[in-house]
């Protein structure tokens, strides 16, 4: 092999030494725009520069799937693997792809320079089957082998509150999005009267744990230090979700300025937004969008933002997780309390929401309180995006009042598609739980979801239809937890690995008769002995599915 | 400050700060341990320390939670044991635990199922003898990450090693799989002192295990034929 020359990597990583171990993840994503992969000498060139111990900088390197220690081709091409993807034939283009191009996955083919390999939840659910291309080391999109520059933002619903700038093919730059009024509403009223406002909104986060979001600003609010942090948590990575993507790319300033207010709803000086990996054509839309916002005098006196990338680890998505990945470490999450409100990032005061959480604080403060209740139901209230993907006619976002029952959703997109019936609906997520047409007129709301076992998630209606077989459903479903598990905890670094032998056992028909019993004790272990909300949750799909179709675990007599 | 809790539907009382393993082991209760080491910063990572606390939504880690005045905890409920089984019942199907005697007790407490997982993909790796200080055998390896706390912050700031991998497929590595002098390490042994499982061993040990004589040792450790003799 050619020894690598390492002049053009000193100046790219060269603007990262004030930010020390923190710089960590940006400048091996700048050594990977230049070699592809991070050899040995570029490792120890960042560890040196950054001063951080060499072993850690390889661990970190081994935690994200989108970091390579070995060489890649210039030419990457990623094919999602997962349930969306999955049943839009996403195998059968992978098998294709290897053997068109005599490749094996992951392997580096280097007569072609190219290396194909399967790869989790690309967030492109709603146009599947997902498939990335990585052309010359950087990264640009092909969807569904067209070339083109964006991915398609699919925008449809009955209300257009969150989504009133998204699904015009275009980026709402600050030309059309106008001035941040909601902002300057927000800045004439005390700090606590803005925190009062997002408390009497009701708001919940959107991410999928649905915490209040007026009572985390609260509390960071009343937080001593002389710092403090708000985080837009964009590492969207749960199978089937797709609505942040399209927040992002279409609208980047409602989401800028849900954080302006809340930066100074709590009195942070800094605000980061945590994009994922696999999302790399968002970056330049929200750098753009970032300095229109500081030439209009919104950000950069005492409030800025930065934008930080996120390199193949669903795990980051976990807000303590995603702290430490911003710090410059492997995505391990931490134990709670200490809660982020007190000890987040840097060990500071941090409030951390999900993009659409940001997106509805905009809406909120300009309409008012009770103009934002008119939206919903009483103890649901607001606008909510659902990702519509899988078997329906119409995939794409969705924007409903909170309160529409799962068939008018279902009605709106076009149905079934092909004129088949309904199977079931993975809902929530891949950390979700399948609902079936028993379901279908059950309201969305949180209160009526939780009373019929369906967790709202992050607002995932990925549709399957009666030709569609469950167990290879699962058996995905299996494999991305297994492979997305941080590894810190047992129960969820060995059960999700037990549970994913077991699923695929299943799925190719070799059912043992104490397979539906071991994934019970597998699961239940998960839900109530994991660290994180992760493994918490990477049994709630099958175990629900178990309840369903006990008949799928169990031997055929 | 003492404060009165309910453990096993017993009332105790406690000092204010103490954990809930503290307070239980104090009263005499049984919660059974693996990351969790006295020299360590407790990760609550094993979760075979689990225990039920009236209120909560899932079980807390009881090396890390603090008992608090009224809180009513049950340290062997049914949902505690099966995840503390399962646990067990996992690692027993994943790495060789024949040297962790801590664990084989821990085993034959909650009636563990030998292979509970017929076909599970056990974690295998070569046995690395590269220095002359320490064998490491990381198909012995449970992740409790001792070794690599007390390499770093928690002891020695060496930072010699580190993790490679992720989630099933996580293991103790060092930079780029170098040889361990080609690294920062030291040779301190305090990895080799934390370490439950013998994953990590003295050298001397090991070959006295291989069967190599005290005498045939110190001639690989001296050059020497016969031990100097003491005056």
């Amino acid at each position: 092999m050619s020894e690598i020359d390492l002049a053009p990597l000193k100046p790219a990583i060269e603007k990262y030494i004030p930010m020390s171990r923190s710089g960590l993840l940006p400048a091996l994503h700048a050594a990977q725009n230049i070699y592809g992969w991070i050899s040995e000498p570029v490792a120890t060139e960042i560890a040196k520069t950054l001063r951080v111990p060499l072993a850690d900088v390889h661990g970190v390197i081994e935690f994200y799937s989108l970091f390579y220690n070995e060489p890649v081709g210039k030419k990457v091409i990623r094919v999602c693997t997962d349930p969306a993807c999955g049943i839009k034939g996403s195998d059968d283009i992978l098998r294709k792809l290897y053997k068109q191009h005599d490749a094996e996955p992951h392997q580096l083919n280097s007569k072609l320079n190219l290396t194909i390999e399967p790869s989790p939840c690309l967030g492109m659910c709603e146009l599947a089957p997902a498939i990335w291309t990585m052309d010359d080391y950087n990264n640009s999109w092909t969807v569904n082998q067209d070339e083109a520059n964006r991915p398609q933002s699919l925008v449809y619903g009955s209300i257009r509150e969150l989504t009133k700038n998204c699904g015009n093919g275009e980026t709402t730059y600050l030309d059309k999005y106008g001035k941040y009024e909601a902002f300057e509403k927000a800045k004439q009223m005390p700090q606590d009267k803005v925190i009062a406002e997002v408390k009497e909104s009701g708001l919940v986060g959107r991410g999928g744990a649905a915490f209040p979001t007026g009572v985390k600003w609260e509390g960071a609010f009343k937080a001593e230090a002389n710092q403090k942090y708000i985080i837009g948590n964009a590492d969207e990575s749960e199978p089937g979700t797709f609505k942040d993507r399209i927040l992002l790319l279409d609208d980047p300033h409602s989401t800028i300025e849900g954080m302006c207010i809340a930066g100074y709803a709590i009195g942070a000086s800094k605000g980061f937004i945590y994009v994922r990996g696999e999302y790399p054509y968002i970056v330049p839309v929200l750098e753009k969008a970032l300095s229109e916002a500081r030439d209009a005098g919104y950000l950069g006196k005492d409030f800025d933002i930065e934008v930080r990338v996120g390199a193949g680890a669903y795990i980051c998505g976990e807000e303590t997780a995603l702290f430490e990945s911003i710090e410059g470490k492997r995505g391990f999450p931490r134990v709670k309390p200490p809660f982020p409100t007190t000890h987040g990032l840097f060990s500071k005061p941090t409030v951390i929401n999900n993009v659409e959480t940001l997106c509805n604080v905009p809406l909120i403060i300009s309409k008012g309180v009770a103009e934002y209740r008119k939206i919903g139901t009483e103890k649901s209230p607001g606008p909510k995006l659902f990702c519509v993907s899988g078997d329906v006619a119409k995939p794409g976002i969705y924007e409903v009042p909170f309160g529409v029952t799962l068939r008018e959703v279902l009605e709106m997109a076009g149905g079934v598609a092909n004129g088949k019936n309904l199977k079931s609906v993975l809902f929530g997520g891949a950390a979700g739980a399948f609902a079936t047409s028993e379901h279908l007129d059950v309201k969305m709301t949180f209160e009526d979801l939780r009373s019929a076992g369906l967790p709202l998630g992050s607002g995932v209606v990925m549709v399957f239809d009666e030709t569609r077989d469950m167990r290879d459903v699962l058996n995905r479903l299996g494999h991305f937890f297994a492979h997305e598990s941080c590894g810190k905890c047992y129960p969820c670094q060995m059960g999700t690995q037990r549970q994913k032998e077991i699923l695929h056992r299943i799925s190719i028909g070799k059912v043992d008769s104490d397979d539906f019993v071991r994934l019970q004790d597998v699961g239940w272990t998960m839900t109530d002995a994991s660290l994180c909300g992760l493994g918490q949750t990477a049994a709630s799909a099958v175990l629900s599915a178990m309840k369903i179709w006990p008949e799928l675990f169990e031997v055929k007599s | 400050m003492t404060i009165k809790l309910t453990l096993d539907n017993k009332e105790v009382t406690a000092e204010e700060g103490k954990t809930l393993l503290e307070v239980a082991r104090e009263n005499g209760g049984n919660v059974p341990v693996i990351c969790y080491h006295d020299a360590t910063t407790a990760n609550a990572l094993c979760r075979v320390c689990v225990v039920e606390v009236e209120g909560m939504r899932v079980l807390q880690p009881a090396c890390i939670v603090k008992a608090s005045e009224g809180m009513k905890v049950q340290t062997k409920s049914e949902k505690v044991v099966r995840s503390r089984k399962t646990i067990l019942e996992m690692l027993n199907s994943t790495m060789d635990l024949s040297e962790a005697d801590e664990i084989q007790h821990m085993m034959k407490d909650y009636a563990v199922q030998e292979n509970r997982f017929p076909d599970a993909e056990r974690r295998e790796s070569e046995v690395k003898d590269d220095n002359p200080m320490y064998v490491r055998d990381y198909s012995k390896c449970l992740l409790c990450w001792r070794c690599v706390q007390v390499c770093a912050e928690d002891a020695q700031y060496t930072y010699a090693i580190n993790f490679e991998g992720r989630g099933y497929e996580t293991q103790i590595g060092t930079f780029f799989d170098k040889i361990i002098p080609e690294t920062s390490c030291v040779l301190c042994g305090q990895c080799v002192g934390v370490c439950p499982t013998g994953a990590l061993k003295p050298k001397r040990q090991f070959l006295l295990e291989q069967g190599v004589s005290p005498s045939e040792i110190s001639v690989m450790n001296t050059g020497r034929k016969k031990r100097k003799e003491r005056k």
